[in-house]
């Protein structure tokens, strides 16, 4: 994704500068807030490791094909936003010095492109809210896929937006978007996998370097999981979705309604008169009260919202009741 | 030779070249670094259907080539790293550009084959540029006139360390993947099983290095800030060499 000097118009290439230097003025500023004279050496090694672990091949399981690490995510997970996107800056430098990967114009894209979005989007959107109340091996893999994912998207398209503004190339935006995009997907995936493994090593070798936890809940966090905060929250989401995003469902047969009507000239099969068929047909118009999603007889709005209503609280209860059963299960195996 | 070894290869080379006693590694490193960002970004102006302006800025290349005395040819290997990003970009633009522009023995030429080879001149003259800079100035010169630029210290001590401990770092890399390619031949990368593991201990490894490094930083009385070799100040002739580069430029850009 590194940008070279000839992608960039000296315009768009000023204008990127720009917002990269404000970034990495407030990333000093908080660096030297911090004070610790002692991570300077370890933010310089760091980015030495990235460097070397960049040149490493990665075989993605299954295609043949390999990938490698691009190091944002991991660098704001074990240093922190400010003090990665800085150890960034110093990799980008290098790159761009040395083996010409990036130009020293487009310098300020890549910055932004490659190390604003993973260490300060990845951090505080992704990585800390998850992590926050303390970490485990889902959360970790989570946020590592989601935040690799999230970063090489954004930067993805700041490329283009970059490309585009430069009036470098006559490609459609649509038509440049739509590759850079997909291909970024699979990249940031890979990445992801890759970070989250490292993570995942690290948390269980040493976990206190991972950064994002709030320390002072650490202890307290394991039994602070709010399973009256999370039924309220997804009996709101039922009753919103069942009760008034049902009235906009569409009217149009479903895919294998649509497939059946294909084949068949209608959405509905003919009932095959077997006595097992009609014995079942019987108990079910017997225990639907609101067949087709409405009151019986009648074609009333509020039979749709309030069928919708109702089956997202059965179906509420019911994983309920499954959790419950699970958890009484466990317990009870536990003090076995 | 795989990725680490060549890129090892190419650090060393660059130590090696760098120190070489010519007129231009003499020239002070913030003139350099000022001459080569003037450089690119007058290039980078031209219009994209300048074919002719863009190819006259070939001078500055030529010269400092034959000044400095470095080998084209490694040069052009830099290129294998940046510019199929730039062909990519602009090899659609014949397809969507075809407004014919002039016409060379029968063949007519359009606006979108110009802009390609506009873009891939542009990338090539930067790529040289930059070559150029680093060929002929060390990076410790460089971050020194990053400094003078008023570049934040916390930001240049980055760059000097992760410069500094990237050999090592590639080097231990290179060990650890050499092992586990011997126990694992014919495989093409590492495997999925070992990602988490191989690269984290090279992780662990380089924090368990970075404490070291910050106490033997200690003992040798580092307070937060690299020393720079100041003797060496900007002189008449390094005056001279930007401000005729500066009129050069302006004469190709602006003038002719």
């Amino acid at each position: 994704m590194h940008m070279a000097d000839a992608l960039v118009a000296p315009v768009v290439a000023g204008t990127m500068y720009v917002c990269s230097t404000l970034a990495a003025t407030y990333s000093v500023k908080k660096v030297g807030v911090e004070n610790e004279p002692k991570k300077i050496p370890v933010m310089g090694v760091m980015g030495a490791f990235v460097f070397s672990a960049q040149m490493i091949n990665f075989t993605i399981p299954g295609t043949g094909a390999s990938g490698h690490l691009c190091g944002g995510m991991l660098l704001t997970a074990l240093l922190g936003p400010y003090a990665a996107f800085l150890s960034m800056i110093g990799v980008l430098v290098i790159q761009c010095l040395l083996f010409a990967d990036g130009g020293l114009l487009a310098l300020g894209c890549n910055i932004w492109n490659m190390a604003f979005y993973g260490c300060f989007v990845g951090y505080f959107l992704i990585w800390h809210p998850i992590v926050k109340h303390g970490f485990s091996r889902a959360k970790i893999i989570g946020a590592s896929m989601l935040g690799s994912i999230v970063a090489l998207q954004l930067g993805a398209f700041s490329v283009t937006l970059e490309t585009m503004f430069s009036g470098i190339t006559e490609l459609p935006f649509s038509l440049f978007v739509g590759t850079m995009q997909p291909i970024h997907l699979v990249i940031g995936f890979v990445e992801g996998l890759i970070t989250a493994m490292v993570l995942l090593f690290v948390y269980e070798s040493r976990p206190q370097m991972l950064q994002g936890t709030e320390k002072t809940n650490l202890n307290q966090s394991e039994g602070k999981f709010s399973l009256r905060k999370v039924i309220t929250f997804f009996v709101i989401i039922a009753l919103l979705i069942g009760g008034i995003f049902s009235l906009f469902a569409s009217t149009q047969p479903d895919g294998l309604e649509w497939s059946i009507e294909r084949i068949t000239g209608s959405t509905e099969i003919e009932t095959v008169n077997s006595h097992v068929h009609i014995v079942l047909e019987n108990i079910q118009k017997a225990t639907a009260v609101l067949t087709d999603y409405s009151f019986k007889g009648t074609e009333s709005v509020f039979g749709t919202s309030f069928s919708g209503i109702i089956g997202s609280m059965a179906v509420l209860g019911i994983c309920l009741v499954v959790c419950f059963a699970f958890r009484y299960l466990r317990r009870k195996k536990k003090t076995i | 030779m795989n990725k680490l070894d060549s890129s090892l290869c190419d650090i060393h080379y660059m130590d090696v070249i760098v120190e070489r006693n010519r007129w231009l590694n003499h020239i002070y490193p913030l003139i350099k670094l000022v001459v080569t960002i003037c450089f690119i970004t007058t290039t980078i102006s031209f219009s994209k259907y300048d074919l002719a302006g863009i190819l006259r800025m070939g001078v500055y290349p030529i010269i400092v080539f034959v000044l400095g005395e470095v080998s084209f040819q490694d040069a052009l290997r830099k290129l294998r790293v940046i510019l199929p990003v730039v062909c990519l970009i602009g090899i659609f633009n014949p397809f969507f550009d075809r407004q014919p522009m002039l016409e060379i023995a029968g063949v007519t030429v359009t606006t979108g084959m110009v802009s390609m080879f506009t873009l891939m001149v542009k990338g090539i003259y930067s790529v040289l540029a930059s070559y150029l800079l680093i060929a002929t100035t060390p990076i410790e010169k460089i971050c020194h006139a990053l400094r003078l630029l008023r570049v934040p210290v916390v930001i240049v001590t980055q760059i000097l360390l992760t410069y500094r401990y990237i050999r090592l770092l590639m080097n231990e890399a290179r060990h650890t993947i050499q092992a586990y390619s011997l126990r694992a031949p014919n495989q093409k990368g590492l495997h999925f099983k070992v990602w988490g593991s191989l690269v984290g201990q090279l992780l662990l490894k380089s924090i368990d290095r970075a404490d070291g490094v910050y106490e033997s930083m200690l003992l040798r009385g580092y307070n937060g800030e690299f020393y720079y070799d100041t003797r060496i100040s900007c002189r008449a002739k390094d005056y001279a060499y930007l401000a005729t580069w500066c009129t050069v430029f302006y004469c190709l850009r602006v003038i002719i």
